[in-house]
């Protein structure tokens, strides 16, 4: 019987693997493991947006009961550690490279955000270590603090960096500017929107957790941490921050509690951690309580945009030009020049036929926390900026917001667009009209008069989104300034007794990969799905790998394992023509069985995983004993998932509150794996993007620089009753690029439904704009002014 | 230090402690179950829900000591002689989990729900969810696998 039939196989909705253990109880996530000896820390953190340190005095914590070490910065220094990089060097139009401040693991001499690094105590018990950093005396000269995006430029503002006059860390352009300028000349219409996009701040469950531990009699540093690339962290604490020399740091990933991008980053605790292990000689414990995570996790979005639409008298598209200022935080986090840069300029032709597109981004600095890649990382930025544009340009053209998209919808492939990307493969219409059936579009005047009826205000909103996934080929991300290569790496093991385990770089961190992996593999080699064992997180098991993230799992991460299962069935296809005295071409290898052609001679699987290991009598130079293959995937191209979310809300104008009616989703991830796994992955993402829409907004007070959202009691994360339950739909274009015709499904849901939400809030009020996110008091705001602008008129 | 006694998955739970232990902290740390989450510091997320006398509580709002002769049960008590409780296998199921993180306290919210509310719809548990925040499935499925546990259960 073949797994497909089992229901094992590719395309089915098979229960997850990993289930078990977390229902029952039974994860390890980091900070469920307990070392000997182990101790615990705490980190000072900065009370100022900016300050200058004049002195610190740590002698009363050194002296406080429980206590085993206090650091600072000085001690970081003095033993040649280096700060946190950023593996992205963004070029400026004028040539010159981004503008880079230092980033010490402890401050130094000055702190730039409310949370900075200012000195770690090691304890006994975690309560001690509290204890002992209030004794900590630092004597600081507070400082103005730069925090608004649109004056951080001004010149007045207060510097972050020296380094980086103006707070510009980088000046960036893309695209053409003298063709853009020309499409504007001969265009009928030119559509003008000014967008922010909502700072957020990520929020995975599973507050970030570190365990440094140091082996003297071996030399090698243990790293246990909350990453979605542990081997990429080794490399960074490394090669760069000089931790340990790569052979000799360990760095185990375990069960993760999501990321959401916020894990990928090389941070200081982790890193504080594993330095000073060595220092104190004992393992040290680290996990960051959830205020803790407010203030230091790197944030998501602070985008602030003008965008411009040029259009001919039939609503074509002829021309975009956007200028957004992003916000990088105080220093540079490990991607962060990269996400309002190329992950985000390079998406904003959106679905459509966008002859001539420029974009400028400055990066800036602000005494704000950092500022890195959060689920989409800077594709929902685009997409919230052409989706509203588009929007607001089927209204002021009155054009139906459905038709003026279908009507400059990219419609052969391969598609190059102005802003670098060759888009492959898809079929947007069929999305947007699978949408509109599963909306009931034709129905929508009928339901809007109905709620009018009962003094609701019914509204609905398209977003066509688009994004690059499967990051990415390496020649490409090299050649815009990446500091990695972004392939991905697999190894199949076969044991004697024929069951397997599979390395992955790829980490998994609510993703089901230890099923959907298990999937594919199970599915080529016709062993049932109990028999494969997914390995990842460990550098030590997996010898390199660039993580997850960028919904590049299936796409980079599942197609190294197809390579490497090439590998592996023309070995077994070699021992087995050896075995049964047959030429290799004439072996058929099919749900699980070796045959010759033609005859009736067989091998199963696990007769001839004994017989690779046996070994008896292959001619030894021929076949080497055994039966595991590797293989490095790099892919040849981005994948461009792409879909229709639409949204329909309902309003009370007395209250405010918004009622999400039903929300849509028709996505193309070309070929699906585990159906049930990626709807999940879907909802998530919805959820995620109607939380900035509505609810989600990570606030800094505009003086003291202060984060004002620093609890769930102020950051209105969103909760079941904030949601309706999705309607989900897919339509299939494979993805030509990847052997697996894959494209990626994570990050689809918090790109494409902010603009949705937004388009059908805004659509229900009968107004242009309205700031994310739409809380109950900007809306209700918004309903006021349109009824006395109406009773005026 | 006070010694706090207690029953915890059926069986006696004693241990010194310091007054300010939490409920939460004396399952983690002195008994080493660790299924039983910590996912913020002002009560909200709802990761640390435990039974205490058969009813749900979020264990980090709570001192050991007040907890002092009760019957605890923690997610690692629900499975019976390998047999998962039907939420349990419902979350399963219905793929009710991704990270894993929520899960437990979700679970544990969920059965103390279905106790109170027979006859359970999808409005009710949207608004009994509203102590427990997950950030990795919208809530869609966690949803479902309630209402599907509760029917199981009748």
């Amino acid at each position: 019987m073949s797994d497909a039939a089992s229901g094992e196989g590719i395309g089915q909705p098979v229960r997850r693997k990993e289930d078990y253990r977390f229902i029952t109880g039974n994860g390890h996530y980091t900070d469920d493991i307990n070392r000997p000896r182990q101790t615990f820390a705490y980190f000072l953190r900065s009370p100022h947006a900016h300050a200058r340190i004049k002195s610190i005095d740590t002698s009363a914590a050194e002296a406080a009961p429980g206590v085993v070490a206090v650091f600072t910065g000085k001690h970081v220094a003095n033993d040649g550690i280096g700060g946190l990089i950023c593996g992205w060097t963004v070029t400026s139009k004028d040539g010159t490279p981004m503008k880079v401040g230092p980033h010490p693991i402890l401050a130094l001499d000055t702190v730039r955000y409310v949370g900075d690094h200012v000195a770690m105590v090691v304890a006994e018990t975690l309560a001690d270590a509290r204890a002992a950093a209030e004794l900590i005396e630092v004597d600081y000269e507070a400082l103005p603090a730069t925090v608004s995006l649109s004056s951080c430029q001004d010149g007045k503002a207060p510097q972050v960096h020296a380094e980086a006059p103006r707070n510009t860390c980088f000046e960036w352009e893309l695209g053409n500017k003298a063709e853009t300028e020309a499409a504007f000349a001969k265009a009928d219409r030119v559509v003008k929107l000014d967008l922010k996009n909502n700072r957020l701040i990520p929020n995975a469950m599973e507050p970030r957790a570190a365990i440094g531990e140091f082996d003297k009699g071996t030399g090698i540093y243990t790293l246990h941490t909350t990453s979605q690339n542990p081997h990429v962290a080794r490399l960074v604490l490394s090669a760069f921050v000089g931790v340990a020399p790569e052979h000799k740091l360990r760095v185990i990933a375990p069960d993760v509690g999501g990321g959401f991008g916020s894990k990928i980053f090389i941070y200081a605790e982790e890193t504080a951690c594993v330095w000073a292990a060595a220092k104190v000689g004992r393992p040290i414990k680290w996990t960051a309580d959830r205020s803790e995570a407010f203030l230091s996790d790197a944030h998501g979005r602070d985008h602030l945009s003008h965008a411009e639409l040029a259009l001919d008298k039939d609503g074509r598209f002829l021309g975009l030009r956007v200028k957004t200022i992003a916000n990088l935080g105080a220093y540079l986090s490990t991607f962060s020049a990269a996400v309002p840069t190329y992950l985000y300029g390079t998406l904003l032709s959106g679905q459509y036929d966008l002859p001539a597109i420029h974009v400028e981004v400055d990066g800036v600095y602000t005494h704000t926390a950092p500022v890195d890649a959060y689920r989409g990382a800077g594709r929902p930025e685009a997409t919230y900026l052409i989706e509203r544009i588009v929007e607001t340009a089927a209204r002021e053209t009155g054009i139906d917001p459905a038709e003026i998209r279908r009507r400059n919808y990219v419609k052969t492939f391969p598609h190059q667009t102005p802003v670098i990307m060759n888009y492959d493969a898809g079929d947007y219409a069929a999305s947007l009209d699978a949408a509109l059936d599963a909306i009931d579009y034709k129905g929508f005047p009928a339901r809007k008069a109905e709620a009018a009826r009962r003094g609701m205000l019914r509204g609905i909103g398209f977003s066509s989104y688009i994004e690059a996934c499967g990051l990415a080929p390496s020649a490409a991300v090299g050649s815009l300034g990446a500091g990695v290569g972004l392939w991905e790496s697999a190894e199949v093991r076969v044991n004697p007794t024929g069951n397997i385990e599979v390395l992955t770089g790829s980490h998994s961190h609510g993703q089901g990969h230890e099923t959907t992996f298990a999937q594919l593999v199970a599915s080529r080699l016709g062993v049932p799905l109990a028999n494969v064992e997914i390995v990842h997180g460990d550098t030590d098991k997996v010898q390199f790998g660039m993580g997850t993230y960028g919904s590049r799992s299936g796409a980079v991460g599942m197609s190294a394992i197809a390579k490497a299962l090439d590998k592996i069935e023309a070995k077994a296809k070699k021992i087995a023509a050896h075995l049964m005295e047959a030429a290799v071409e004439d072996i058929v290898f099919e749900n699980g069985v070796f045959t010759v052609q033609g005859t009736d001679k067989s091998l199963a699987w696990a007769e001839l995983s004994l017989a690779a290991y046996t070994a008896h009598g292959f001619p030894s130079a021929d076949i080497e004993p055994g039966l595991k293959e590797g293989a490095f995937y790099d892919p040849t191209n981005f994948t461009f998932p792409a879909g229709c979310h639409i949204c329909e809300v309902e309003i009370d104008p007395d209250t405010g509150i918004v009622k999400i009616a039903k929300f849509v989703a028709v996505d193309d991830f070309g070929t699906v794996i585990n159906p049930m796994i990626v709807e999940g992955q879907v909802h998530g993402g919805i959820a995620q993007g109607i939380g900035q829409a509505l609810l989600e907004h990570g606030v800094y007070d505009a003086d003291s620089g202060q984060l004002v959202t620093g609890s769930y009691m102020d950051y209105c994360m969103p909760r079941a009753d904030d949601l309706p339950s999705f309607t989900l739909g897919f339509t299939k274009t494979e993805c030509p690029s990847n052997p697996l015709g894959m494209k990626g499904c994570g990050e689809a849901g918090a790109i494409a439904s902010p603009p949705a939400v937004i388009n059908a809030v805004t659509d229900a009020l009968g107004i242009r704009e309205i700031e994310m996110p739409a809380t109950p008091a900007r809306i209700w705001e918004a309903a006021q002014a349109a009824t006395s602008r109406a009773a005026a008129e | 230090m006070p010694v706090v006694s207690m029953t915890v998955n059926g069986k006696p739970a004693s241990a010194d402690v310091e007054a300010r232990t939490l409920l939460v902290q004396f399952i983690r740390e002195q008994l080493g179950l660790t299924g039983t989450h910590v996912g913020c510091d002002t009560s909200q997320c709802g990761a640390c829900v435990v039974h205490v006398d058969g009813r749900a509580v979020k264990s980090c709002t709570m001192l050991a000591a007040q907890a002092e002769g009760a019957e605890v049960l923690t997610i690692e008590g629900l499975a019976k002689n390998g047999e998962l409780h039907p939420v349990q296998a419902a979350f399963r199921e219905h793929h009710g989990l991704q990270c894993g993180f929520c899960t437990p306290g979700m679970i544990m919210t969920a059965i103390d729900m279905i106790r109170r509310n027979p006859g359970l719809d999808e409005e009710t548990v949207r608004e009994e969810l509203e102590g427990n925040i997950c950030r990795c499935t919208g809530y869609h499925n966690i949803v479902k696998a309630i209402l599907a546990a509760s029917q199981e259960m009748r």
